[in-house]
């Protein structure tokens, strides 16, 4: 079980008190009526699914209910860092250590 | 002395960690036995002289105790005096003995000692090669149940009780600075060094004494022997508030993020069941800064043929039992190693007034100092030899001796028998590296101590002792002494000192010389021909077997594994693994890390299901939520569903009547008069802000920007793929304000799914959420009277038509208190939804009904609440809707606006290619041809029900009721197409072979212009 700490509450809790909610920074298209049917499909469902450093987001659901995102290694499971919504990773696959 | 306990022929008559007196007396197989306290299971069973505990899983061969721990394989017994209290799976070498404990052999049959499946075992030997199970049962499928009746049989695998547990258990969570796993020399050295430093430290130990091997070792740390050491560190642990000390507690899992979680048994040591009032086990979830693991190694047997037949044992389980338990599990032993370590058994052998028939080195010149001090005791030492067989069947009645090559793969001659009655093996030491690889690190060989050690991980872990490879004594200590004080330091406490690390000084350390790396020994005949030479006790895995499965071509350990069991017991193969994966490696001339290990997982020993559940049973298995009438509903005879964690009153039967009677009789209640429904249940999310108009028009598929202050509307809420997930009525309760209404189950994940856009698509709206779901009482009264009703209870809201028109909502007073009331209508009857304050609800709920008794105001439940809505068409999203379903397949493109400036969540989604198929299975109604019929909702609809099987299915049946009001059943469910086709035939096929025909027609069976409610 992890240990998350919340960029919000700025303390460890278990992670019971969260919810994950899959892949990290994507956009919601700003004109969905201008992607073609492929496009769409791809914002959809077509998710990432990397052995090694990847970005999620995450809700502190139980606890103040903010979105924040999540680097971890799906290997290890080790938590390198977690961010607000909004900011940028410290930690990417090409340097990341 | 009495008579009873004379009969623990096997007892000394001093010494050991016993207590003389205090007899004990527990059955074993249906026969009364006296040990002591302070015994295990098994040393008193040796005591007694037991050499059969079991009998072997594939070949039903007679099995006896081999091991003093976790490790042992054999003698896994079912306990419990009573049926409530059976517990399978124990080892008796790690449960405590207490009076009136009742032990069974699991597996023999008709008994353990006379099996009958021996024989066939002894015939099938060759006709159950490896891959028995797999190749045999495979096909065909259909004689899998008789198959599995046989193997479950011969298996015996020990059984749950039949009835419910009487225990209680309970979980316990923690923080620690440093958790120490074992409690044997490195872990109490850690733990006293990380004690000091005023770090919250952890001390686990599965055994119901610390000290490990300490407890039975003869060696002297600063000048006591070794267990008054123990008891010193342990009273002053003991003195520290900081420390916690678990005893009889099994750390069985290394988690993520250094949470641990320990089994700690209480009471399993005292009575079968607990003491009234006491918690029989519990779980500790211990999440730790830094991990100390101490968890000390396993001694591996040597694989030798007939090494199975009771009376071979590991050499360090034979010192265990006579100096810790104070017995000899025989009279004439040969002892068989591959190291200097092994000579000790013989010493104490010796010492016990036992004859040692021979100590016999697999190394051609051992030169230690234990050789010169065998030699000092005059013991027969035979050297560059190898026990290559064991003559015998329940009891081992001598061995054959054998000279080996240096590299212990031949035998090169001088073969000749010994007469013993015990045999023990001694291949060196595997660390216990169980913990460390639960979190995914794999353990790294080490050629130097011919074993496997715990590997890089990414825990914040130290090992410590002989998990770290390091086998002195001396070694342990100071290596524990180090981790504990690197652990607290890391964690905040204290400094790196070399002053902490003096904890103790070994008086008495013997030199040792280096010991022969060998598994396998070897026999005259190949392998193959030899008797078995077992390798996995608990599986029947044997070194021939694992030979046939490389040859076979099965060559990834993971692939060796599956295919011949190995390592698939209770004991997850902590004896037998390292040495199944020497002979797989030799077999395939690779060196073992090559061959590689398989994945040690949680638990590390078997945990009852009860430690797992702890007070997360019966009642407090998941929340129950109760609307404030719920007392009401219950003194009124409602029977309930659960509808999330709702208790929702389901109808509200009268004496005598069926379910139906009830039904028709509720339903009809509102349409000729009036009825009410507690309504508390829906999920109701306050929205406020500036922006909340314009989140709502993103997140609902219809139009809200010119819904005015005082009007209600349904909206349809959609995914991102177009596909319905909720829906409701949500209200203006100011500009600015809004009051949304959700499906009861959806509530939590629609308030998400609010957050979730609003926090990370469109931050930069000024919106609000918050759940008022429990802060409100709902009411809804619904028939024709249900205004006159109501009038009766308020006098400053205007209930006419013309001031309070259908979707509309107005705040006043209701039986006295402050209320907003909706017309809305889920029945199509003139509808009041009274909101009230959830303390008021009881109140309200009871004034209703004082005034409602002129007008049989009718209670009803959510199942006439459902055949209403259905003789209507409205949806139930959930249970109309799947995730599959476009507003426009619910016939339902009404709800949606294609004016709205901005996409709103779905727009795009129902725009895709497949959502305006025009073929799309579309929800209509279902009118059977014997109005009688109610088709089972799920039904599979077909065009033909004469067409073979398998048929071609164009949908199914969602919601399907008898209306008494209309006279005749009524059913929605969707159909290929089927909004194209009304008033054609539709098939319903019966798993009884008989079918249903219905008319497709529209859903909206009752009053399709709604001049019910417009009233």
């Amino acid at each position: 079980m992890f240990s998350i700490y919340c960029p919000y509450c700025e303390e460890h809790r278990e992670e019971d008190e969260f919810h994950a909610k899959g892949q990290a920074h994507i956009a919601r298209p700003l004109d969905p009526e201008s992607y073609s049917d492929k496009e769409w499909g791809e914002y959809l469902y077509f998710r990432d699914n990397p052995r090694g450093l990847h970005h999620e987001l995450w809700v502190h659901a139980t606890g103040c209910r903010k979105f924040f995102n999540i680097s971890r290694d799906t290997l290890s499971y080790e938590i390198k860092e977690t961010y607000k919504v909004g900011e940028q990773p410290h930690f990417t696959v090409n340097q990341d250590k | 002395m009495n008579l009873k306990s004379m009969t623990q022929k096997n007892r000394l008559q001093a010494g050991g960690r016993i207590d003389r007196n205090q007899p004990v007396n527990f059955e074993y197989n249906g026969t009364q036995y006296q040990g002591f306290v302070g015994d295990t299971l098994a040393s008193a069973l040796l005591a007694n002289g037991v050499d059969v505990v079991g009998r072997s899983f594939k070949y039903s061969r007679p099995r006896g105790i081999v091991a003093a721990g976790a490790d042992e394989p054999n003698a896994v017994l079912q306990l419990g005096a009573t049926e409530a209290t059976q517990v399978p799976n124990v080892r008796a070498t790690q449960q405590e003995l207490f009076n009136g404990l009742v032990a069974k052999s699991t597996n023999g049959w008709p008994s353990t000692d006379n099996d009958l499946m021996s024989y066939i075992g002894k015939v099938g030997g060759r006709m159950m090669p490896p891959g028995f199970y797999y190749k045999t049962f495979m096909y065909p499928q259909s004689l899998w149940d008789t198959y599995e009746k046989f193997i479950r049989k011969a298996a015996g695998l020990g059984r749950s009780p039949l009835e419910n547990d009487p225990d209680i258990y309970d979980h316990i969570n923690h923080h620690a600075d440093v958790m120490v796993v074992g409690a044997g020399p490195a872990g109490l050295s850690a733990a006293l060094v990380a004690g000091r430093t005023g770090a919250r430290v952890i001390l686990a130990d599965e055994q119901a004494e610390f000290g490990g091997m300490l407890l039975h070792s003869n060696e002297i740390i600063n000048g006591l022997p070794a267990a008054e050491w123990v008891a010193g560190v342990v009273a002053e642990l003991s003195k520290m508030d900081n420390v916690m000390l678990l005893p009889r507690a099994t750390v069985n899992g290394y988690h993520d993020h250094n949470f641990i979680t320990i089994h700690e048994r209480r009471t399993d040591h005292l009575a079968d069941l607990a003491p009234k009032g006491q918690v029989r086990q519990r779980m500790h979830r211990v999440r730790a800064k830094w991990v100390v693991l101490a968890t000390g190694a396993i001694e591996r047997p040597l694989v030798y043929a007939n090494n199975d037949v009771p009376g071979c044992m590991l050499a360090s389980a034979i010192s265990t039992y006579i100096k810790r338990y104070s017995v000899v599990p025989g009279k004439e032993l040969v002892l068989m190693t591959t190291n200097d370590r092994g000579y000790q058994a013989a010493f104490d052998w010796q010492d016990a007034g036992r004859k040692v028939v021979a100590i016999v080195d697999t190394r051609a010149e051992p030169t230690g100092a234990c050789v010169v001090e065998a030699q000092k005791r005059k013991l027969k030492v035979i050297k560059g030899s190898a026990v290559i067989e064991v003559k015998g069947r329940k009891r081992v009645s001598g061995v054959v001796i054998a000279s080996i090559n240096a590299v212990g793969d031949r035998v090169t001659g001088n073969v000749r028998t010994l007469s013993c009655d015990t045999v023990a093996s001694a291949g060196g030491w595997s660390p216990a590296v169980h913990l460390s690889c639960h979190t995914g690190s794999r353990p790294e060989w080490r050629d130097d101590i011919q074993a496997f050690v715990p590997g890089a991980t990414v825990q914040q872990q130290l090992v410590a002792g002989a998990i770290n490879g390091s086998y002195r004594l001396a070694a342990c200590l100071e290596e524990g002494g180090h981790c504990g004080a690197l652990a607290a330091a890391n964690a905040g406490f204290g400094e790196q000192s070399d002053e902490l690390l003096e904890v103790a000084i070994v008086d008495n350390e013997i030199s040792e010389s280096a010991s022969m790396a060998l598994f396998h020994i070897p026999h005259t005949q190949p392998t193959s021909r030899a008797p078995k030479q077992f390798v996995d006790y608990q599986t029947d895995v044997t070194a021939a077997g694992i030979e046939v499965a490389t040859r076979e071509g099965y060559e990834s350990i993971e692939h060796v594994k599956r295919y011949t069991a190995m390592g698939f017991g209770t004991d997850q193969g902590k004896l037998g693994n390292i040495n199944g994966m020497a002979i797989a490696a030799k077999s395939m001339n690779k060196s073992i890390p090559e061959t590689g290990t398989t994945i040690f997982r949680p638990n590390y020993t078997p945990i009852t299901f009860g430690a797992i559940a702890g007070r997360h049973c019966g009642e407090l298995f998941d929340p129950k939520r109760y609307s404030a009438m719920h007392r009401w509903h219950v003194q009124h005879g409602a029977l309930f569903e659960d509808v999330g964690q709702w208790k929702r009153p389901w109808y509200f039967p009268k004496t005598g009547e069926s379910m139906q009677d009830s039904l028709n009789r509720e339903c009809k209640a509102v349409r000729d008069s009036v009825g009410i429904l507690d309504a508390s249940t829906l999920g109701k999310i306050d929205i406020q802000g500036k922006d909340a108009r314009e989140f709502l028009g993103r997140v609902y598929s219809n139009a809200w920007a010119m819904l005015g202050v005082g009007k209600c509307r349904y909206g349809l809420m959609c995914g991102e793929d177009g596909m319905v997930f909720d829906d409701g009525v949500t209200a203006c309760l100011a500009e600015n304000h809004f009051i949304m209404t959700t499906t009861t189950g959806g509530a939590a994940r629609v308030l998400e799914w609010l957050e979730l856009y609003h926090q990370t698509e469109w931050s930069e709206l000024e919106v609000y959420f918050n759940t008022v779901t429990d802060h409100w009482s709902t009411l809804t009264i619904s028939g024709p009277n249900s205004r006159k009703l109501l009038a009766e209870l308020t006098n400053d809201i205007d209930l006419s038509g013309d001031s309070f028109k259908f979707m509309d909502w107005h705040a006043g007073t209701v039986a006295g208190v402050p209320a907003r009331v909706f017309r809305i209508s889920f029945t199509g009857e003139l509808s009041f939804e009274v909101n009230v304050q959830a303390n008021y609800g009881m109140q309200v709920w009871e004034k209703v009904f004082e005034a409602g008794a002129k007008y049989n105001l009718t209670p009803y439940g959510t199942e006439t609440m459902h055949v209403l809505r259905a003789e209507k068409g409205f949806i139930i999203a959930g249970q109309d809707t799947d995730g599959s379903v476009t507003p426009m397949d619910l016939g339902m493109g009404w709800c949606v606006s294609n004016k709205k400036p901005f996409s709103y969540i779905g727009k795009r989604g129902m725009a895709r290619e497949d959502c305006l198929k025009p073929n799309r299975k579309q929800l209509v109604g279902l009118k059977t041809r014997d109005p009688k019929v109610v088709i089972p909702e799920g039904a599979q609809a077909v065009a033909d029900p004469k067409q073979p099987i398998p048929m071609t299915m164009l949908g199914h049946v969602t919601s399907s009721y008898y209306s008494a009001c209309l006279g005749h059943s009524i059913a929605m469910g969707f159909v290929r197409g089927g909004l194209d086709k009304m008033g054609e035939a539709v098939y319903y096929p019966q798993p009884d072979g008989s079918v249903i025909e219905a008319e497709i027609c529209s859903p909206i069976f009752l009053d399709p212009k709604g001049e019910r409610q417009n009233v």
